[in-house]
């Protein structure tokens, strides 16, 4: 084959899958746009918010509290042994409440609510969306964004930047036991040097990716979900398609929040 | 009431619906037959406007349909879905009564828990079904709930994808009977699509059979038998020769 036919014919295929890159970010962007109108406009349903409540943020509890607080216990650990390089064990306090309140809280969160929460919505509604579910919905007259979308996109908002909080604080206390337990931290001074020490801006921060995070999370699920293909394949790919696109988005958007809250 | 001109619909390079035309007059009802994957269930969905067809015009009572206020269009429609399509995370009761459970035409709860007792009961199902889990029912059953679905806000248009298919023949007869009763006695506009040749003669005022992504043949039931179309013929008497070709 000409060598000539075949660069452009590489150049071709990487040029369209681009192309259909954008195209689906773009349809991202408008599905989101369209998400939060739903979500100021009646009919509201208050059971649906409800439940998306307790599935998105009291059932994860358990999932961040664990991740968190093996997080800071493990943070704990390193920081001692690393800061003894250069006679630097007393910033442990210091360090893990920075580290997990600016990046890892945050960003662990939303990665396991990525996990958790984002593949059940991408299933369940692709679920719905493979049974004939979501156009009985609409001949029922109801719009499947208000019902479905709006109140989970909602509800994430709300319950991941909470989620965060907790995150953190249980990370802090993981931090904590590990110090005063195996490293001969003094515990009253332990915690004077973390309060000390963290600034409002650092906890805002925190906050403000966690309900970036949850958006996003909460999102994904339900855009795959609707754009999911037919049969039980159709699932499969919607649930996969929405966890990667989820946890990438997640990574990419700390690094922008990061940026934007620290770098001045 | 409802007319189809032209409509077409492909997906992809499968050529579903290749300009259907077919009336359906108010209080009358139709039913279309044809064999499995000619574009039945599909030509449905374009009256919904579930499917957006490719081609051709469908109005509604003169109207575009899928044109003006959508919450009112479909609020005078009810659907049973070929698949049933029950919301697996409600009960029974609250799937056939939610469309009187929020929206426009919302009521306090212990009233719509009675109508949805009472549609049950029409598709002969005992109160007991109310609270059960759709994944807890039987085929034959989820489809008559899904049927209770469909006529529980009395809808003016009712469209009943396969209503008797996976049902007991006694059970068929019963679904049979309420359909005819609901349109001699509610007036309501019914479009029925079925394979089941008994049930054809039980609802149908008008047949509709569509073959080839066109409407075949299309008459009052009565002329069914001596229509002189050998598609028809073949058809209803479920023959393997013919002109519809057996593997499609
Ligand atoms: N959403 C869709 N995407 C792609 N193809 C579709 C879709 N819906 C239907 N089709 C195709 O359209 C054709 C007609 O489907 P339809 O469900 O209308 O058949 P049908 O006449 O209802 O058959 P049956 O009697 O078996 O229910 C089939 O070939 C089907 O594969
Ligand atoms: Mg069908």
């Amino acid at each position: 084959m000409n060598p000539m036919n075949s660069t452009m014919n590489a150049l071709a295929a990487l040029g369209r899958s681009v192309m259909y890159a954008l195209a689906r970010m773009g349809r991202m962007a408008i599905f989101g746009f369209s998400a939060f109108s739903h979500m100021v406009r009646p009919p509201y349903y208050p059971r649906e918010f409800a439940n998306a409540l307790l599935n998105i943020g009291w059932l994860s509890l358990p999932v961040v509290g664990l991740t968190a607080v093996f997080t800071g216990g493990a943070l704990a650990l390193q920081i001692y042994s690393g800061g003894a390089r250069f006679n630097a064990e007393a910033v442990v306090p210091q360090i893990v409440a920075i580290g997990m309140v600016r990046e890892l809280g945050p960003v662990l969160v939303g990665l396991m609510i990525a996990a958790r929460v984002t593949s059940s919505i991408a299933a369940e509604i692709a679920t719905m969306k493979v049974t004939e579910q979501i156009d009985a919905l609409v001949t029922l007259s109801t719009h499947p964004m208000k019902y479905l979308v709006a109140p989970r996109v909602l509800a994430a908002l709300i319950t991941v930047p909470v989620l965060v909080g907790v995150g953190d604080i249980i990370g802090i206390a993981g931090g904590y036991v590990v110090a005063v337990q195996n490293l001969g931290f003094n515990a009253a001074a332990y915690l004077q040097n973390t309060v000390d020490f963290l600034e409002i801006n650092d906890v805002t921060s925190s906050l403000a990716k966690g309900a970036v995070f949850g958006v996003i999370a909460a999102l994904m699920g339900c855009y795959y979900g609707m754009d999911s293909g037919r049969g039980a394949q159709g699932v499969g790919r919607a649930t996969k398609g929405s966890v990667e696109t989820a946890a990438i988005l997640i990574l990419a958007a700390n690094f922008v929040l990061t940026g934007v809250f620290f770098s001045i | 009431m409802i007319r189809m001109t032209g409509v077409k619909k492909a997906f992809g390079d499968n050529r579903v619906l290749q300009g259907m035309d077919l009336h359906i007059p108010r209080g009358s009802s139709m039913v279309i037959i044809g064999g499995s994957g000619t574009g039945k269930s599909v030509a449905l969905k374009c009256i919904l406007g579930l499917i957006q067809p490719d081609a051709g015009t469908i109005m509604v009572d003169g109207k575009p349909a899928g044109k003006g206020d959508r919450d009112a269009f479909l609020a005078r429609f009810g659907m049973l879905f070929q698949g049933g399509a029950l919301f697996d995370s409600l009960p029974v009761w609250q799937n056939v009564a939610f469309r009187l459970l929020r929206g426009s035409l919302a009521r306090p709860q212990d009233e719509a828990r009675e109508v949805a007792i009472e549609k049950l009961r029409r598709v002969g199902l005992k109160p007991e079904v109310a609270d059960l889990l759709p994944a807890e029912l039987s085929g034959g059953m989820q489809k008559r709930v899904g049927l209770a679905r469909a006529i529980a806000a009395e809808p003016e248009i009712i469209f009943f994808d396969e209503p008797t298919t996976g049902l007991d023949p006694i059970m068929a007869g019963v679904i049979n009977d309420l359909i005819r009763e609901i349109v001699t006695e509610m007036g309501a506009t019914a479009m029925t699509i079925t394979h089941d040749m008994t049930s054809v003669r039980a609802i149908a005022d008008n047949v509709a059979m569509l073959h080839d992504g066109v409407i075949q043949w299309t008459g009052p039931v009565a002329d069914m038998d001596n229509s002189g179309d050998p598609y028809l013929d073949q058809f209803i008497h479920g023959r393997a020769e013919g002109p519809i070709e057996a593997v499609r």
